[in-house]
């Protein structure tokens, strides 16, 4: 039986998180990008990008967009929608912070 | 008299509707071809499309497999294009059925009903009929999808085969190999490009390609695909056999005429239609690939653009008499980097045909033309396309060949070359090839107001392909205009703030901004990332230590001081100044390659060593190991000053070039420009170490005096430095070019090496500021070079401490919790 329950993953403290900047992880067999805005926004994304394979946590943020370091294509960091028609979207996780501490459900 | 074909009414009680089947190069064509007819369009259109997208260039997508271009950047209407038009655009849907009593067509649950029905569905890559084809690996070469399918597959692949050796074949071939695999390409008939050379084409063709290491076999037919699941060889039907270990099937194509072909419509080898475009049905048209015309079915686009232009005049009864009677196809093309021109068919020979032949081995260049009962019936051309615009003119024009055959090859008009004048080109000479725009088209655009060469692009499309044709565009309205409007967004400084550099410097320092942030919020349209580079680097030199470094401005090779590589890892340069080192430093070097396993060890071009494929995380202890500081190759500062042995040394050597390249590199280490700083230093006017065609560069001149000049250049684009001035001394010398590296500095825009800024500047007004000091501000600026020189601090000492979380680690790994 397979389950379909979303898993909620502690990823620790919101603090070593880069401000303003991304960091990789791997959760299981899960390869995420996750960010912190200079706002104060945490999203997380899925790691690589469907263009070339860049490490999207090596991204930078610009306005609402994750930017790739290898090409710069730009996604939404709430949808996951491309600027452009060519690449896909990328995949999001929701993201919650509780007492100072970072969850992505998965 | 009542046109059937025609949709315009008098009076439309209702709006009608114009469905078109296909999204692609013609589908699209016709939308635009209509809209620009009748502005208003009094009908609506609505337009299905089997791939999920906008449409793009399709005959860009060499590039984009090459990698010469983005998928991006082919895109020709984005999908909120159809939005502006009122064009209901299903994007990825299908059409599965019509409906032709009914009037409707159907893409899995949706139904749309027309008036009038378009069929534009293109062609299809042919699979020839052998075992294998399904093996992973084996990709056709079609679509942007299948661009970027080839793309990603090829990655670490080491042996690859075309199948066809055609134009697309050909095209493929030479993607794959930017992407590192050896190819072969495999051919049926007897030489490459049977359909637009003749033998002696092809063997010219193949010596070219096979200098650039691609092999082809021709007279090969294959029989099979090998492999499991995975593809590992190609066979033939000889018996022999290649390994390999992708495969790009690229053998021909055919029509999509099977939708109109089931519901009723006649077909032969593709959808008929006749000069009206109009099909068996009264309702239905047809154009591009999947539509055959008094026989002939095209696979190129010019005949498309005068398809879809005849279609919408009809339709939109602009000029209901439009008809299409053919296309004669004369085309240019650059295969692998080969020019090529090519027209009727040079194979077909008759007996009474006269043949003139130009061959040059030497330089694989060759010509020939067939005349038919006085005319040109047929050339090719490789190699070189001097004659090509005037066979391709007594070509189409069918006007007679000259009665000493050879003035066809070398008229005037081919020695004097770049000698034509704009103004009497006439009004249908194709300027733009990729996109078949005429001068007449363009000359029109400009005098309505596009006086800028990307508005001519987004007005006509002219010089949105290749590009090549740009500059006689930018003549067109310099010629036309008096000049070329200069785009405003051209003298901001970065994108996303609507100012020149003076002016945001002043707005900055008056309202006290010294973080990228606080500037964002106060100034800028929009975000974006060369913004926010762009701002750091100009906020650290106004600045200096008052300036808030936020890291998250900064791109990931200014975050930890390295290149970022394809696989994610990193490069690692420390600095060799002057390109000298010693026993000592070489061992160091080697130790640390060898303890981190460094994938390559690389002399680079500027004269020092490279250790290639470093981990995140070893960054910093591979920098404590060396020892040594950062050479900076990662970011916009001082790169390097290379030398040349010179007077210590060498016989011709007038003045010490290495001892001063070396003292400019310690002084100068770690200096940040608003782009790259490259130097050189040469003992004598042989400049050994190329310093005519660096940023700044240094030659030794007989009288053991030094030459200083600036504004050249050797990577992208290629420029002869510009003369400053000559010096005596090397303090002197040093003394320039600080005060030369902060006007620079200061003054340029984001991004703009010297090469464009010197010219921009002129070196006549970079004399008088800097030697003559005409602005009085030499000695401000000797001060901010001692200044700036002060504020050197080594980037590889983060190691001990970095500055953000994580800064130089890479992936965190997060166990999942007990279910
Ligand atoms: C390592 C090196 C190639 C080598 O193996 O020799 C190199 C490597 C890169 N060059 Fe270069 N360039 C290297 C010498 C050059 C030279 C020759 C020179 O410096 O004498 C040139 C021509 C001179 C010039 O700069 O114009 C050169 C012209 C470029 C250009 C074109 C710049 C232009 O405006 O024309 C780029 C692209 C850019 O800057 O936008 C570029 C960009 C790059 C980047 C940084 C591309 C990138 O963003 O990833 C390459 C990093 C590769 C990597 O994966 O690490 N590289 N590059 C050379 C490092 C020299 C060094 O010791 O610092
Ligand atoms: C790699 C490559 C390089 C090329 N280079 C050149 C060149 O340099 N010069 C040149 O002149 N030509 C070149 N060509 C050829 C040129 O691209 C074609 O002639 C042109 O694209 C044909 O236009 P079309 O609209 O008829 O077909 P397409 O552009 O193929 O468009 C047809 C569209 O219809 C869609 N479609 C089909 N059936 C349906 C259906 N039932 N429902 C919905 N949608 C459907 C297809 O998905 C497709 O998007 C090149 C082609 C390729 C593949
Ligand atoms: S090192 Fe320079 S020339 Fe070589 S691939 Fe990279 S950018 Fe191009
Ligand atoms: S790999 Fe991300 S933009 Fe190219």
């Amino acid at each position: 039986m397979t389950s379909t329950l979303t898993r909620r993953v502690p990823l620790g403290p919101l603090t070593d998180l880069p401000v303003g900047l991304g960091h990789a992880f791997q959760v299981g067999d899960t390869p995420l990008a996750v960010f912190r805005s200079r706002e104060g926004k945490v999203f997380a994304v899925e790691a690589t990008c469907p263009h070339k394979g860049g490490p999207l946590a090596d991204g930078m943020i610009a306005g609402d967009q994750i930017v790739c370091p290898y090409h710069a294509f730009k996604y939404d960091s709430a949808t996951g929608q491309c600027d452009q028609p060519s690449a896909c979207a990328l995949k999001t996780y929701a993201v919650s912070v509780v007492d100072g501490a970072v969850y992505v459900e998965l | 008299m009542i046109r059937l074909n025609t949709i315009t009414d008098d009076a439309p009680a209702t709006r009608r509707k114009l469905v078109i089947i296909g999204n692609g190069m013609a589908g699209a064509r016709l939308a635009e071809d209509i809209l620009a007819a009748d502005p208003g369009h009094a009908f609506d259109i609505t337009m299905f499309g089997d791939e999920p997208y906008g449409n793009y260039n399709r005959i860009l997508l060499s590039n984009v497999l090459n990698g010469s271009q983005e998928a991006k950047e082919i895109f020709l209407n984005p999908l909120a294009w159809y939005e502006e038009n009122d064009i209901t655009l299903h994007a990825g849907a299908r059409v599965t059925a019509i409906d032709r009593e009914a009037k409707t067509v159907t893409a899995g649950d949706l139904t749309e009903s027309y008036d009038t029905l378009v069929f534009a569905t293109g062609s299809r890559p042919f699979v020839p009929p052998i075992p294998g084809t399904t093996l992973h690996g084996v990709f056709l070469f079609r679509t942007i999808d299948d661009c970027n399918n080839i793309a990603a597959f090829a990655r670490g692949k080491k042996k690859a085969v075309v199948i066809g050796g055609g134009l697309l074949g050909l095209e493929a071939a030479k993607g794959l190999m930017t992407h590192n695999v050896e190819v072969t390409v495999v051919e049926m008939g007897p030489w490459l490009m049977g359909v637009q050379l003749d033998e002696a084409g092809g063997k010219v063709l193949r010596e070219t390609i096979e200098k650039l290491g691609i092999k082809a076999l021709t007279s090969a037919s294959t029989q099979e695909f090998i492999g499991d699941r995975d593809v590992t060889g190609v066979r033939f039907k000889d018996g022999t056999e290649i390994e390999c270990d992708m495969v790009v099937i690229s053998a021909g194509i055919r029509p999509n005429k099977e939708l109109a072909h089931e519901f009723g419509i006649a077909c032969d080898r593709a959808i008929l239609v006749d000069d009206t475009l109009v099909t068996s049905d009264p309702d239905i048209f047809s154009v591009g690939e999947c539509a055959q015309h008094r026989g002939m079915v095209y696979g190129l686009v010019a005949p498309i653009w005068e398809q879809t232009k005849a279609l919408a005049h009809r339709l939109t009864g602009k000029n209901p008499d439009a008809v299409y009677t053919g296309s004669k196809l004369a085309t240019k093309l650059k295969v692998m980097g080969v020019e090529l021109a090519s027209m009727g068919r040079v194979s077909d020979v008759k007996p009474t045909d006269e043949v003139v032949q130009f061959a040059e081995p030497g330089r694989q260049v060759y010509w020939k033309a067939i005349v038919r009962d006085g005319k040109v019936a047929a050339a090719c051309l490789l190699g070189d396309l001097g004659p090509a615009d005037e066979l391709v003119r007594l070509f189409l024009s069918e006007a007679p060949a000259p009665a000493r055959r050879l003035e066809m090859f070398f008229t005037g008009a081919t020695v004097q070359g770049e000698e034509f004048s704009l103004a009497d080109m006439p009004d249908d000479k194709q300027i733009c090839d990729c996109n078949g725009v005429c001068k007449g088209t363009i000359v029109a655009a400009i005098r309505a107001g596009k006086t800028t060469v990307p508005a001519v692009g987004k007005a006509t499309r002219a010089g949105t392909g290749c590009g090549s044709c740009k500059k006689m565009v930018k003549g067109l309205i310099e010629a036309i205009n008096g000049e070329v409007k200069a785009d405003p967004s051209e003298s901001w400084y970065v994108p996303g703030i609507p100012l020149d550099k003076p002016t945001l410097v002043a707005e900055v320092k008056k309202r006290g901004l010294k973080s990228v942030s606080a500037v964002l919020v106060e100034l800028s349209t929009q975000q974006d990332e060369k913004t926010k580079n762009g701002l750091a680097s100009m906020l650290a030199g106004l600045w200096g230590k008052e300036y808030i470094d936020e890291r998250d401005a900064r791109y990931i090779n200014d975050r930890v001081h390295a290149n970022i590589q394809n696989d994610g890892t990193f490069s690692v340069i420390p600095r060799i100044y002057g390109g000298v080192t010693s026993a000592e430093e070489l061992i160091k070097i080697g130790q640390v390659a060898k303890k981190y396993d460094v994938r390559m060890v690389k002399f680079t071009g500027g004269q020092r060593i490279d250790l290639l494929g470093i981990k995140k995380d070893d960054l910093p202890k591979v920098w404590a190991d060396l020892g040594m500081p950062s050479g900076h190759a990662y970011t916009k500062a001082f790169r390097t000053c290379k030398t040349c042995v010179g007077k210590d040394f060498c016989r011709y050597g007038t003045n010490d070039s290495t001892a001063l390249g070396i003292a400019i590199e310690k002084k100068y280490q770690g200096w940040e420009f608003p782009a790259k700083m490259k130097l050189a230093v040469s003992g004598c006017p042989r400049n050994c170490s190329e310093s005519t065609v660096k940023d700044l560069g240094i030659i030794a001149t007989e009288g053991g005096e030094w030459e200083i000049s600036v504004g050249g250049a050797a990577g992208a684009s290629v420029r002869k430095t510009d003369i400053l001035c000559r010096v005596k001394t090397q303090e002197e010398a040093i003394a320039m070019i600080g005060r030369f590296f902060v006007y620079y500095r200061d003054n340029a825009k984001w991004v703009e090496r010297t090469y464009d800024f010197v010219p921009r500047f002129t070196i006549e007004h970079l004399r008088d500021v800097l030697v003559n000091d005409s602005l009085g501000i030499v000695a401000e600026l000797d001060a901010e070079v001692v200044r700036t020189c002060d504020a050197y601090v080594d980037p590889w000492l983060e190691r001990d401490k970095p500055v953000y979380a994580g800064q130089f680690e890479d992936v965190r790994t997060v166990p999942l919790p007990m279910a």
